[in-house]
């Protein structure tokens, strides 16, 4: 009885880990343009479906198996999301930040558009690179899809670490995003770093589309819901910060299993699959009121 | 020989002008000052050249123009350390010191950092440390090593006495004044403390509300009591 309770209890945590690093991995995406265009991405789930598409159609229409059309789709989210930088944000960048906040709100209308007007609204099926088996682990019922998306996750996670902490461009992104007048004067073509930034999030945006659409369906409105949650991961974490966005991320997807774990017993049977949003919208508000800074933020100082 | 050359350059903040018609010559291997009271100009001068503010005029360095932005100023050899430092405070010192040398592309940056350390014996061992938690002093001595990484042609100080106790001064030029003897280092310094900065250099210009008012070496301007008193304030 003991023993099937925590086996049932570890499968949450393997299923939360697995949901959560897709929420790291978005919560990033929209930490690095936090950082470097100084506001929130509303466009960024719109995005990610939109890169799912791509990756459906490349494999469906075109004949490419997974992982090509994986890679390939992770190049044009790329070069989607420096062209989206270029054309719609850079115009606007110099202004206040609500006209960029509105221009993600236009974007994130015209992509959920396109891909209708596209794609039609009927859900396809992008299947899982990992396949549908479920393996047993001592007990503890795991899928392969849940354990392929946290190493995806958390190698990505690695690789973007690396970028950013040992390359020349990864130094002069962080500088950028922070300094820009003197990231200009030691030379760093600052608008090309901003761009570049806004490549990163798409791509890591590509990765999360791929990684949701197999197990919820690829349908228009798919990352809406994520991106809520990325965005209370963000927040939980501090959003300026990637460490935040990842363990922020982690957090909340085994804390919302937790709570439908706990749901079979009676005292929370009321939490029910429909309060998962609102909760997560529960934790940015708490979070805002008691910590504005997350887990790891830093107060923001301000050189007088 | 004329390293840098401003022949009537002007700038303006939107519709303030704040550069009339500057010209002013710095020769291969000087440490040139620019003094004046708040407002003259003298900040202004230095963003005219690293192109952080729009300009009119011609800016010349090593006979050939300076044009476009700051990115292209700092690819031509203008290393600005601008007011207030300028340090990345969230980077680390090693990570300050590696993005001054983001325009170069050979693989030596490892040996400046050692060859600028012998400068600043302490940013060896405090390398990993955040720029941010550094003191004011260290700053800027920091944003000069960073300034040096790029091997400039030229060095552009904007008011590096600003909010530092006179002892950390005197060595912050100090050691400018060592480069310059040892490096051939060209400075252009912009200073409030004309006392300072007249004893480093050897020549100077004064600016007053926006022009060149009076031009000389650096001894025969500190010598003249008047011009001291009308110019300098001490």
């Amino acid at each position: 009885m003991i023993v099937a309770a925590f086996s049932d209890f570890m499968q949450q945590v393997v299923s939360g880990l697995a949901s959560g690093g897709i929420y790291a991995l978005l919560a990033l995406a929209l930490v690095i343009i936090h950082r470097s265009t100084g506001v929130i991405n509303f466009a960024q789930g719109e995005m990610a479906t939109l890169s799912a598409y791509i990756a459906w159609t490349l494999t469906v229409n075109h004949g490419l198996s997974y992982w090509p059309a994986f890679v390939a789709c992770l190049a044009i989210s790329f070069g989607g999301g420096v062209g989206i930088h270029r054309v719609v944000i850079r115009p606007v960048e110099r202004g206040s930040v609500l006209r960029i906040v509105i221009v993600t709100i236009g974007l994130l209308v015209a992509i959920n558009g396109f891909v209708i007007w596209q794609w039609g609204g009927e859900p396809q099926q992008l299947r899982s690179p990992f396949g549908t088996d479920t393996y047993d682990v001592g007990g503890v019922i795991v899928a392969a899809h849940d354990i392929g998306t946290i190493a995806v996750a958390l190698g990505i996670v690695l690789l973007l670490w690396l970028l950013f902490r040992f390359t020349k461009v990864g130094l002069a992104l962080r500088a950028a995003a922070v300094n820009p007048d003197e990231a200009r004067l030691v030379g760093v073509r600052v608008t090309w770093m901003l761009a570049l930034g806004w490549g990163l999030a798409a791509t890591l945006g590509a990765v999360a589309g791929m990684l949701t659409a197999p197990t919820v369906g690829l349908d228009p409105q798919m990352m809406q819901a994520v991106l809520i949650y990325a965005f209370a991961a963000a927040i939980l974490g501090g959003i300026d910060s990637p460490i935040g966005a990842v363990v922020g991320g982690l957090l909340l997807g085994v804390l919302l299993n937790m709570l439908s774990y706990l749901s079979q017993y009676d005292a929370f049977g009321w939490f029910t699959e429909e309060l998962r949003l609102p909760a997560a919208l529960l934790i940015i508000l708490v979070v805002l009121l008691v910590k504005p800074t997350g887990i790891f933020g830093k107060p923001e100082v301000k050189r007088v | 020989m004329a390293l840098l050359e401003l022949d009537q350059v002007g700038a303006r903040y939107g519709p303030v002008q704040a550069l009339h018609d500057v010209s002013l010559t710095v020769r291969e291997g000087e440490v040139v000052a620019v003094l004046g009271a708040n407002g003259a100009g003298k900040t202004t001068t230095l963003r005219a050249i690293s192109g952080t503010v729009s300009r009119s005029g011609t800016i010349e360095l090593g006979g050939k123009a300076v044009k476009g932005g700051p990115e292209a100023a700092a690819k031509t050899g203008i290393a600005h350390v601008p007011e207030g430092r300028g340090t990345f405070v969230d980077l680390t010192v090693t990570e300050n010191l590696k993005l001054g040398a983001y325009t170069r592309r050979d693989r030596s940056v490892k040996a400046d950092i050692a060859r600028i350390a012998e400068y600043f014996p302490w940013i060896t061992e405090r390398g990993g440390q955040r720029a941010g938690t550094l003191s004011g002093g260290e700053q800027q001595m920091l944003a000069l090593g960073r300034a040096l990484m790029s091997r400039p042609r030229l060095l552009l100080l904007d008011e590096p006495s600003l909010g530092l106790a006179p002892m950390i001064v005197r060595e912050f030029f100090r050691i400018v004044r060592e480069l310059n003897e040892k490096e051939g280092l060209t400075v252009l310094v912009v200073e409030q403390d004309a006392k300072i900065a007249l004893k480093a250099s050897s020549r100077a210009y004064v600016l007053e509300v926006g022009r060149v008012a009076l031009t000389g070496s650096s001894d025969e301007l500190r010598g003249d009591e008047s011009i001291r008193k009308s110019y300098l304030g001490y």
